[in-house]
């Protein structure tokens, strides 16, 4: 069953002068046909400027289509009486992780999403515990989010996230303001997410590691879908993703330039592990 | 330097005062700054000090702490005990040059230096045992009926638990701006006032740049999560009153008690 | 210009509650023109140190010498040595504020005491120097691309003519491409001006291209300070602190475990094709 789907969307940006004359309008998504099914993980990736965080504020209806629709959870986005659903069950998770975390306390933030949808106070704190516990965060419920890292800040904007029991977290580059333990961290907790508790996620991002786990990888150029596949099929086309000023990992690289000197390797290598094995078997 | 600025700042231990209803301490905190102005006798402050150094030996806050908050009044405080002590007119004791030191200047300065002392520690003891959090909330259910006459109570509640969560973070942002405009050669300390509010411009233009910008993401996250006003609002951790706050409210009862008749009694 | 660093200790908040010792006893020499990565995690103590050698944190205790001059001796200029050691914060937002990039880059040179015309001079060089466009030299800073603000930034220092540049994480929060072109754009510093380039960062893929000592901090130590072949031998301490030695020197040394005659010490996926073609032939 699709939880997401969308037929033509386009989204213009209108750009004025200073007397509110329209300068020029820019396309930010065009013609997007976009079909998530529930449960999967789905990376989205493209390089700044692309359109993907637009993307991503459409899944919670920040945004809304200019042209085209999108349903989320068989709801139009544009049905202002659904707005409020259509938040709780397609969660944000956003790159700046101070300034989206509300709360002075980690608890307290976690909090914050159900006591907007009106959750009884019981059922708040049963929610608070097991969304902080999902993400790994349980023992920092009292401390103050100035003073937790980068990663462990962002696993608590997911579990604000997680607390509003959505069926699928959208996260905009979450990791790209985190070092690498960070990343990892945020990345592990993602997947376990998804894995677990069977919660459809949506990750957007520029790092080409952080999608080899993916189901379905989608890269956005220019508000168009310019590819969609498996990692595997995805990360085989290398030299359309260098044109999309994208990157593939090292272990990838490697594989595609050994093909290319003639070495018989399979496409669309992933992992260190993969390339080590196929090359001891030549 | 920025840092040493406590108001805001909680102390995250557990102790009965901790653990008291915010609403309680807010009147406690109310309270005790409006006691301070009630009394002119020794026994007045020795009843206050006694209180006051009581409930800091209960929140289990090292005192520490409450001398740091002093620092950001120590202008205010040496101004006001300056005029207090040259201004007074009375009985003279010292005499410098043209100024005079008299025995109810020295008098007052003293008490004054006191009052304002106890006051922002006073003060201190609210937030340093208080998450602002549980403050707003306090604040807003005491101001709870004011409602009625169109003040958007649970609003301003929540703007003001934002600019708490936002403070240390833009005092962060602040010290960050200042070093990379002093390693292109800014000067934020030397020059006349003129040419040192000048100085500032590099330094405010980023900085409001970014509380902008947070202030726009922090608004669409919390769209995001389905926040709407205060209305179908539930709250995870609602206030309710416990028998250690009406002992609380009991104590102070006692303290204005004493604080009276201590008064009556040296009166007469 | 050489720079050295002599035992320095570093306390943030001395005497509180909160004390760290974020450096200590530090001690490197930093010879004329050489173009060195500093690498650790975050609160490893190198963004700590960076601000030292331009004077923005002052050590608690030890020494720091500017081609043999004493920084911490009274008579020695602060301005003059920022002048000389300019330091690119990480976020380029931290710094643009003029209206117009041209104006924002003169500003380091005019508080130097430069006249208007020599700061003109100066920006102009500067910004060519970093490749921006000059379509964009009057247009708002605020209105630019992530990788065009931080071509900005790393003007608005360079027009202060220093001889040593330190780049906080310039990569951070752009795309792939957008970190090779101004990773590039360093390397061109490097080589044209003969300049000493510090590059802090947290990523060693990135910066094992290009630099030729790599120093790796820990808890306010510095734990390898060698060539980046050398450094990368230790790919499994450095996982223990949280770092990572890039890709390909994991898969060379699982070759050469698994019996493939490779050399492990390669850093880059260049040499690394090399290396197993030679085996594999």
């Amino acid at each position: 069953m699709s939880f997401l789907r969308s037929s033509k969307l386009v989204y213009e940006y209108i750009r004025r002068d200073e007397e509110g004359n329209v300068e020029n309008i820019i396309k930010a998504l065009d013609e997007i046909d976009l079909d998530v099914k529930a449960g999967d993980f789905i990376a989205i990736l493209g390089h700044n400027g692309s359109g993907k965080s637009t993307l991503a504020k459409h899944l919670n209806a920040i945004l809304t289509p200019t042209e085209g629709t999108l349903w989320v959870d068989g709801m139009d986005t544009k049905d202002d009486s659904r707005v409020w659903d259509i938040r709780q069950r397609t969660g944000m998770v956003f790159q700046n992780p101070d300034n989206q975390i509300i709360g002075t306390v980690v608890e307290e933030d976690v909090g914050f999403g159900p006591e907007n949808l009106g959750i009884p106070t019981d059922e708040i704190w049963e929610r608070v515990e097991e969304s902080l516990r999902a993400v790994g965060m349980l023992q920092y419920r009292n401390h103050s989010p100035n003073k937790l890292s980068g990663g462990q800040k962002q696993r608590v904007a997911i579990a604000g996230v997680v607390a509003m029991h959505p069926k699928c977290i959208v996260l905009d580059e979450p990791t790209a303001m985190l070092d690498p333990n960070g990343r990892k961290e945020v990345i592990r907790t993602i997947r376990a997410l998804n894995e677990v508790e069977d919660v459809t996620a949506i990750l957007i991002t520029h790092y080409m590691e952080e999608v080899i786990y993916a189901d379905k990888v989608i890269v956005m150029d220019r508000g168009k879908i310019a590819m969609q596949g498996t990692p595997r099929e995805i990360f085989s086309r290398v030299e359309e993703l260098k044109e999309l000023r994208l990157d593939v990992p090292q272990a990838t690289l490697l594989a595609y330039e050994l093909k290319k000197e003639g070495i018989p390797l399979e496409d669309g290598i992933l992992t260190i592990d993969e390339l080590v094995e196929q090359i001891c078997q030549l | 330097m920025i840092r040493d600025i406590t108001i805001g700042q909680y102390y995250p231990v557990d102790s009965i005062i901790h653990r008291l209803d915010p609403r309680v301490k807010l009147v406690g905190t109310v309270a005790f700054v409006i006691s301070l102005f009630m009394f002119r006798r020794i026994s007045g402050y020795l009843i206050a000090s006694i209180f006051l150094f009581t409930v800091i030996q209960v929140s289990k806050v090292p005192i520490k702490f409450m001398i740091k908050g002093l620092k950001a009044i120590f202008l205010l405080l040496m101004i006001t005990v300056i005029f207090n002590l040259f201004l007074t007119p009375g009985e003279p004791i010292i005499q410098i040059w043209k100024l005079v030191i008299t025995k109810e200047g020295l008098k007052t300065a003293i008490f004054m230096a006191i009052r304002l002392v106890y006051l922002i520690m006073g003060s201190s003891i609210m937030t340093l045992t208080t998450t602002p959090n549980q403050l707003t909330d306090g604040l807003e259910r005491l101001l709870k009926p004011f409602n009625k006459i169109k003040v958007p109570v649970h609003e301003i509640a929540m703007m003001m638990s934002i600019a708490l969560r936002f403070i240390p973070i833009l005092l962060e942002e602040t010290d960050k701006i200042m070093k990379a405009q002093m390693a292109r050669g800014a000067d934020f300390e030397s020059g006349n006032l003129m040419k040192k509010a000048k100085s500032l411009v590099p330094l405010l233009v980023p900085l409001f740049i970014s509380a902008f910008r947070r202030a726009n993401d922090l608004a669409m996250a919390m769209e995001a999560r389905c926040y709407r006003g205060g209305e179908g609002r539930t709250k995870m951790k609602p206030l309710v009153y416990k028998r250690m706050d009406y002992i609380a409210y009991a104590v102070m009862c006692f303290y204005f008690i004493l604080l009276f008749t201590a008064g009556k009694l040296m009166g007469a | 210009m050489s720079i050295i660093i002599d035992r320095v200790n570093y306390i943030y908040s001395k005497d509180t509650a909160y004390e760290i010792n974020a450096l200590k006893d530090i001690n490197l020499v930093i010879p004329d023109g050489q173009f060195i990565g500093l690498i650790g995690h975050t609160g490893s103590g190198k963004s700590t140190l960076v601000q030292h050698l331009n004077g923005l944190l002052k050590a608690t205790s030890g020494k720091i010498y500017m081609n043999g001059e004493d920084i911490y001796d009274p008579s020695y200029s602060m301005k003059r040595l920022r002048s000389k050691v300019g330091l690119v914060f990480q976020y380029p937002e931290h710094q643009l504020f003029e209206v117009d990039v041209f104006k924002d880059v003169c500003y380091g040179p005019l508080n130097l005491g430069a006249s208007e015309k020599e700061a003109q001079l100066r920006a102009f060089e500067a910004l060519k120097r970093v490749g921006l466009n000059e379509e964009y030299y009057y247009q708002s800073p605020f209105e630019l691309s992530g990788g065009q603000k931080r071509r900005a930034a790393i003007a608005g220092v360079l027009a202060m003519k220093p001889e040593v540049l330190i780049l906080d994480e310039p990569t951070a929060g752009l795309d792939p491409q957008g970190r090779d072109e101004i990773l590039e754009q360093i390397r061109k510093l490097h080589e044209e001006n003969h300049m000493t380039i510090i590059l802090v960062s947290h990523s060693m893929e990135d910066i094992a291209k290009y630099v030729e000592r790599i120093i790796v901090m820990n808890q306010g130590e510095v734990l390898f300070d060698n060539a980046p072949k050398e450094v990368f031998r230790h790919y499994k301490e450095l996982e223990k602190v949280g770092l990572a030695a890039p890709q390909v020197t994991y898969i060379m040394n699982r070759l050469l475990k698994k019996g493939l005659p490779v050399n492990p010490s390669v850093t880059t996926v260049e040499e690394a094709k090399t290396e197993i073609l030679k085996a594999l032939r």
